[in-house]
């Protein structure tokens, strides 16, 4: 263990040329493209610290997922913000570097919400602990925060402590029939009442909800959307599949063959159905209570920056089409103030420009 | 150009004092209606500290603007002149944070107290700083909507300031701090540049770098404007008091609810001598034999408080609560709260003078850090009053002295700091909610090392080259900690211990 942290820290202070970050590569397509010598952190394995009545587990940076949530699933707890997994190697390190979260987000909070400490390899060649094992915490900045959807550029994430949860005690989920305006007036409304809303998904005509918490709480408001809104009620087995296939991008919606890139547009929840000139049969899927936006489309990045930008939101190219030149700028470019603080904490933290270059930002 | 590392306190002499006003007042005037900006001792001398009396500083001049281009004149103006420039909000805040810098200016954001915008359907509300907590609940409830941190202080601390301090209160276990509450923060970076941090969907471009403005003390940016999450008011909420003859079984008790797999709305702890200091200021039949008291609070739909009010008496009964009892209505529930809310005014009543303290602990550890307290009594030979935030670890010991007797007063301090780095080697934090400010500046110097302070150092430098945000606070300078002469703690869980730390 010690070994193989020493190791890192020696590659790291030795390093002359560019280090690409990585564990298991289940995320290699997204963001920049990844260049450097392979770091790999998958020998910094285990949870070092788990005891259910605290809420709180201390995970080094390449164990994998599973071996996560396996754990946590044996005590009754779970990962609150259902973080993606595109393969079955995918890792907790780079679970925190991409800083996605799952159908849950909504209700739940974000992977960030969850993040309470790291322990950071940085640029300099130092190991770093910021935030703790605590929830409350205001004990300088919160520089462990600041680590997820960083992609790697400041440091090597080598331990993370996270907030879990118990699992829910009771689930169902409701499908109903409905356009897309329809669909997100409908769950902003539901949003505003005291249901205990866990997930949503709209494409094509067909929105799923998922309610979880009491099993009282779940099952009258399980009772009182059917009636009301005539949602159809899915057995167990068949709202699993629904949720993991928007989770982990398994639906057919998400597939690397689409010729058409992927496009993750987030805005306002209230923002109405994106309209889209350069391409109008643009395939839609609506997350997180309409917050989040897939788009399937082969429209240019420029389209979708403007809608984003004119909902006061941001687009993503999630998953460029396949065969597709070089990637693009992936990320909607900064605002001149926000720039010039990337550089500055760039700079400082990674002064040799050694992680992840190109990740995030072109020139970070 | 003022020295950024130097102390608060530590002040330049008269005439340079005479002269640096006199250029700043100057130079403001130009941007500043007149009854904008203060400068004559009897009108800054109120504000030379906030919630935290026992620090204070009069700074060269208090500006008051009332509109955005006028801060950022402001900010240009000092940045100009090298002049130090802290923010300051209500003046509630518990660490000194808003106090001012002796050669600098300090920047009241009072006038910015509109809600801008409220939207129900979207449930959010865009503030602007100088709103107040409880006024954002107020302006929502008509919609059935609520802003759910709720710092005791709510009836008047401002958006502003607990977006500086990442503000808590006691529903953060289920509900959680300002961080998970507010969307996206606008103001003006130290250079007056308008500044957007978050956005109004659920993330933005880029580093997450709304996560360290809130909570950075007002040492990165100057904060203008909040959106904030609003959420639905639950249906109906109830309260378990319940008694426990010794403090470990009450300890063990909140751990034993967790586990159990319940988030209750509010966990709270009430040791002894805290339940008779409050119950003899507000007579709500506070369980007086007790050695601790925990309240425990459930919320939501009608069917998930009942069954949720079962099964926490079965695990407090099972943890061997000696009484208990259940709110029968919103204003028995009310009055349960009303000691435990009233607990720093009531410890005004018993002693000249207390200090507030604010470290978090692994929860397992409460009746430790809690028989650990009852020894420094001993030792430093002062009374002190517990009350916790028992869900989520954060403690609120209160120790009694009188200040006007200097060793008591330096006794005071010391045993303030000895349950700070206790409760950093237990493997916790120096403040939960309160902040840093210049209150625990010596104390950050046990829980992070030199490489992690510098890193921090660094990481405002990003956002503030030339150090004029609130200088001097949070992080303290290398020659600070050597002068203070305690190690860094090696925290409870370090991935790896055998690694050389210095």
């Amino acid at each position: 263990m010690t070994t193989a942290l020493a190791s890192l820290v020696e590659r790291v202070k030795d390093a002359t040329a560019p280090l690409c970050l990585r564990g298991g590569g289940t995320k290699d397509f997204y963001g920049g493209a990844p260049q450097g010598d392979a770091l790999d952190t998958r020998a910094l394995c285990g949870i070092s610290a788990f005891e259910p009545s605290e809420l709180v587990v201390s995970v080094r940076a390449g164990t994998p997922l599973h071996e996560l949530e396996a754990t946590l699933a044996g005590a009754g707890q779970c990962l609150p913000f259902e973080p993606p997994r595109f393969g079955a190697g995918g890792t907790v390190g780079g679970m925190v570097a991409s800083g996605l979260s799952g159908p849950a987000r909504a209700s739940a909070g974000s992977l960030r919400d969850h993040v309470l400490g790291v322990t950071l390899l940085d640029g300099h060649g130092e190991v770093l602990s910021f935030g703790g094992q605590v929830i409350k915490n205001v004990a300088g900045y919160d520089v462990s925060r600041l680590m997820a959807g960083s992609l790697g550029i400041l440091g090597v994430i080598l331990e993370v402590s996270l907030k879990v949860l118990p699992l829910p005690p009771a689930s169902a989920t409701l499908r109903f029939e409905m356009p897309a305006e329809q669909a997100l007036q409908q769950l902003n409304r539901w949003a505003g009442q005291p249901l205990p809303l866990h997930a949503s998904a709209w494409h094509r005509g067909q929105l799923n909800l998922r309610l979880a918490g009491a099993r009282a709480a779940v099952q009258t408001a399980a009772r009182q959307l059917a009636e009301t809104h005539g949602g159809r009620p899915l057995d167990p087995d068949e709202a699993t599949d629904v949720w993991l296939g928007l989770r982990d991008h398994r639906a057919t919606f998400f597939s690397a063959d689409d010729p058409r890139a992927l496009w993750r547009v987030s805005v306002p929840a209230t923002t109405g159905p994106l309209a889209l000139p350069e391409d109008p049969s643009a395939d839609t899927l609506v997350e997180w209570g309409g917050a989040q936006r897939w788009l399937r489309t082969s429209a240019p990045a420029v389209a979708l920056r403007r809608v984003a930008a004119q909902a006061g939101g941001h687009a993503t190219l999630f998953r460029d089409s396949p065969g597709a030149g070089p990637r693009g700028e992936v990320f909607t470019p900064l605002a001149p103030p926000l720039l010039r603080i990337h550089q500055g904490l760039k700079a400082r933290f990674d002064p040799r420009g050694l992680f992840n270059p190109g990740r995030l930002y072109p020139g970070l | 150009m003022s020295d950024p590392s130097a102390l608060p306190s530590a002040a330049p002499d008269a005439a340079t004092i005479a002269q640096r006003q006199r250029a700043l007042v100057a130079a403001l005037r130009e941007v500043l209606p007149a009854h904008a900006l203060l400068w004559q001792p009897e009108d800054t001398t109120p504000y030379e500290c906030d919630g935290l009396t026992a620090y204070r500083a009069r700074p060269l001049a208090v500006a008051l603007p009332e509109t955005e281009p006028q801060v950022a004149a402001v900010l240009r103006v000092c940045r100009s002149l090298g002049v130090p420039v802290v923010a300051r909000g209500a003046g509630t805040g518990l660490s000194g944070g808003a106090m001012p810098h002796a050669a600098g200016l300090t920047l009241s954001l009072a006038k910015f107290n509109r809600i801008v915008r409220l939207d129900p359907l979207a449930r959010t509300a865009v503030v602007q700083c100088g709103v107040r907590n409880l006024a954002i609940s107020e302006a929502a409830s008509a919609h059935g909507l609520y802003y759910a941190p709720d710092p005791s202080s709510q009836i008047a601390c401002t958006i502003g300031g607990n977006v500086a301090e990442n503000s808590g209160g006691v529903h953060c276990l289920k509900y959680g701090l300002t961080l998970h509450n507010v969307l996206r923060v606008r103001g003006f970076t130290v250079e007056g540049e308008p500044v957007e941090f978050g956005s109004e969907a659920l993330d933005a471009a880029g580093l997450d770098l709304l996560s360290v403005i809130v909570g950075s003390e007002g040492m990165l940016a100057v904060t203008l404007e909040a959106t904030v999450k609003l959420v639905p008011k639950p249906q109906l909420a109830r309260c378990i008091m319940a008694s426990f003859d010794d403090i470990r079984k009450a300890g063990d008790a909140v751990a034993a609810v967790i586990a159990a797999g319940i988030i209750p709305a509010g966990l709270e702890m009430m040791d002894k001598p805290m339940t008779a200091a409050v119950e003899d200021y507000v007579h709500a039949g506070y369980d007086l034999t007790a050695e601790a008291i925990l309240l425990c609070e459930s919320d939501g739909t009608p069917e998930e408080v009942a069954e949720e009010i079962d099964r926490m008496l079965d695990v407090l009964s099972g943890c061997g609560a000696t009484r208990m009892e259940v709110s029968k209505d919103e204003a028995q529930r009310l009055k349960f709260w009303s000691g435990r809310k009233n607990a720093f005014p009531a410890s005004g009543r018993i002693s000249p003078d207390y200090m507030c303290m604010d470290s978090t602990i692994p929860r397992k550890r409460l009746a430790d850090i809690l028989l650990a307290i009852a020894q420094m009594e001993i030792t430093y030979g002062l009374r002190c009053c517990n009350v916790f935030h028992a869900g989520d670890g954060n403690l609120h010991p209160l120790i009694l002295f009188d200040a006007n007797d200097p060793d008591q007063l330096h006794r005071a301090e010391a045993f303030g700091a000895d349950i700070l780095e206790t409760s950093v080697a237990m493997g916790g934090t120096v403040t939960g909610e309160h902040g840093v400010g210049v209150e625990k500046l010596a104390s950050m110097c046990v829980q992070f090392s030199p490489a992690e302070r510098t890193r921090m150092q660094d990481l405002k430098a990003a956002f503030d080259p030339d150090g004029l945000l609130n200088p001097g606070k949070v992080i303290p300078t290398l020659a600070r900690c050597a002068e203070y002469g305690k190690m860094h703690v090696q925290r409870g869980l370090l991935p790896f211990p055998d690694l050389p730390r210095f």
